[in-house]
């Protein structure tokens, strides 16, 4: 390299580390070769008559499936499924959110509120579906509810613990500069929380996936659940996985989103990021 | 003069100690870990409210938690052992803390070439090194504009040669804008280099044992005899009266 370009690559590479990561995660061609490899030997598996077809479809008749339902009703199940669990996961969350800052900041809250919460998180989520089926009905307002159930936990059991491992020197400088409880939380402790407020988040959003399909199975018309339980009734293996690949897809890019938000709001943080550089 | 900050007779870890800080003075509070000087200086600081005894703060100044003097701190600044920038906001927004968003920009640029940092107002915390860090919380310390800077150990993080430079930084501001200060150390040199009394606390349980003026002009140079006097007096003192 001519000694002359060294300035200008220097620059370029500090601005290059100056850039918060914001990128989404990209996929090496690592990532793909355990279920390529699975895929294939299962193809064959299949076309050899190893395996019935009738109880495991071979991966290229799944293809075809997925591609015929793309044509047509596919995108109206996911349409209702994306619907469902973005109304029942903002509304846990939201909740968990207000909830969980109460009682993180207020030992009274937390006397009043964590052992009834304590008592109704035991309670199995699925456990909930009759109840809430007599009380709603069959309609959306019982499989929202159901969702909501399942994201509150998690966010709020890590919000609480979030607030409470806030760094006692740093609510001193809330007191210090007189903030009122409203500024404490909005300038100091919500910040401070956020990394635990994003685990949980995340968690949420998977559990949220797994109530939409426990909601869908039971009772619906529309969505991915449906399009299992159809499935399973009109002996279509190949519909099943489908339905299981398209869920697997829209948990992931739905956690991924959630990732780069994360990765955006949580750029201040200093950590240890698992490959040897912190 | 009335004093703009008085503690007469506060007895909590340690017994009975008074002291008063006039405007433009600074004193130093010296002596060992435990002795119980940090606890003054927050409870000076409105940090800490579970003491016996009276803290006074002139009326003109303004501060403590339960001011409602408005923004910016009121009249008091504090600056702690450790930087104590909040990691998710940048250099500015951590010197500009006390107004938020309605925080004055041309002060914060302002501060920053005071305390060396031009330019580096767009930077996180994590980006700082130690001195750099600590340069930054002693401009939050002064955005308020504060009469009073109350000072918790604010140099023993950092090395040798940030600490000096530091010290020198601290002198400098406290002249062009006339700040008292109270200053909580265990260095000697540091305390006497920068005061214009010294207050010995120790024993146990702590009290305080002796006052040494400094009747030095300044700027000060750290290499007058005057200085190694009084040092060698105080470490008399401490070895007498066995504290160390």
């Amino acid at each position: 390299m001519p000694p002359q370009s060294l300035p200008t690559q220097s620059l370029r590479l500090a601005r290059q580390r100056r850039q918060p990561t914001l990128r989404w995660p990209r996929l090496s061609w690592r990532a793909w070769l355990l279920p390529l490899l699975l895929c294939a030997v299962l193809e064959l598996v299949v076309r050899v008559g190893w395996l019935p077809e009738h109880q495991m479809p071979a991966p290229s008749s799944v293809a075809l499936t997925l591609w015929q339902l793309a044509q047509g009703a596919l995108w109206k199940h996911v349409a209702a499924s994306l619907a469902r669990v973005a109304a029942g996961f903002s509304i846990g969350a939201a909740l968990a959110i207000l909830i969980g800052t109460w009682v993180g900041l207020s030992q009274r809250a937390e006397a009043y509120l964590e052992p009834t919460f304590q008592a109704l998180r035991a309670i199995p989520s699925l456990a909930w579906v009759p109840l809430l089926l007599l009380w709603l009905g069959i309609d959306e307002t019982p499989k929202i509810v159901l969702i909501a159930l399942g994201a509150f936990f998690p966010v709020y059991l890590s919000l609480v613990a979030g607030v409470r491992n806030v760094d006692r020197k740093w609510v001193e400088l809330g007191r210090l500069y007189h903030l009122s409880p409203f500024a404490l939380v909005r300038r100091i402790l919500l910040p401070a929380a956020l990394p635990s407020l994003f685990t949980g988040l995340r968690g949420a959003l998977s559990l949220s996936w797994m109530f939409l399909v426990a909601a869908e199975l039971i009772a619906a018309t529309r969505g991915l659940g449906y399009l299992l339980s159809d499935g399973r009734e009109t002996s279509r293996p190949d519909i099943v996985i489908a339905a299981i690949l398209v869920l697997a897809v829209l948990g992931k890019l739905s956690d991924s989103l959630l990732k780069v938000l994360e990765q955006r709001a949580l750029a201040w943080r200093d950590t240890f990021l698992g490959n040897g550089e912190s | 003069m009335s004093a703009l900050l008085e503690l007469r007779d506060i007895r909590k870890s340690f017994s009975g100690v008074s002291l008063s800080l006039a405007p433009g003075e600074v004193v130093s509070l010296l002596g060992p870990s435990g002795c119980g000087k940090s606890t003054l200086l927050r409870i000076a600081a409105g940090l800490d409210d579970e003491f016996a005894g009276s803290l006074e703060r002139n009326p003109l100044l303004g501060f403590g938690p339960d001011s409602d003097t408005g923004r910016g701190g009121g009249g008091v600044g504090v600056v702690f052992q450790e930087p104590r920038l909040l990691p998710w906001l940048t250099v500015a927004q951590n010197i500009g803390f006390a107004d938020g968003w309605l925080a004055d920009d041309t002060r914060i640029e302002h501060l920053l070439r005071d305390v060396g940092l031009e330019g580096k107002g767009e930077l996180l915390p994590k980006q700082l090194s130690g001195g750099m860090a600590q340069r930054a919380a002693i401009a939050r310390g002064l955005y308020g504009r504060p009469q009073v800077l109350l000072l918790d150990e604010p140099f023993s993080a950092v090395d040798a040669f940030t600490r000096i430079r530091l010290q020198d930084l601290i002198q400098q501001l406290a002249l062009e804008y006339d700040i008292s200060i109270l200053l909580v150390t265990h260095d000697l040199d540091e305390a006497f280099y920068l005061s214009d009394r010294v207050l010995l606390l120790g024993g146990t349980p702590s009290r305080l044992r002796r006052e040494f003026p400094v009747p030095l002009p300044r700027p000060r140079d750290r290499r007058a005899v005057e200085l190694a006097f009084l040092r060698g007096e105080a470490l008399t003192e401490l070895h007498q009266s066995h504290v160390i």
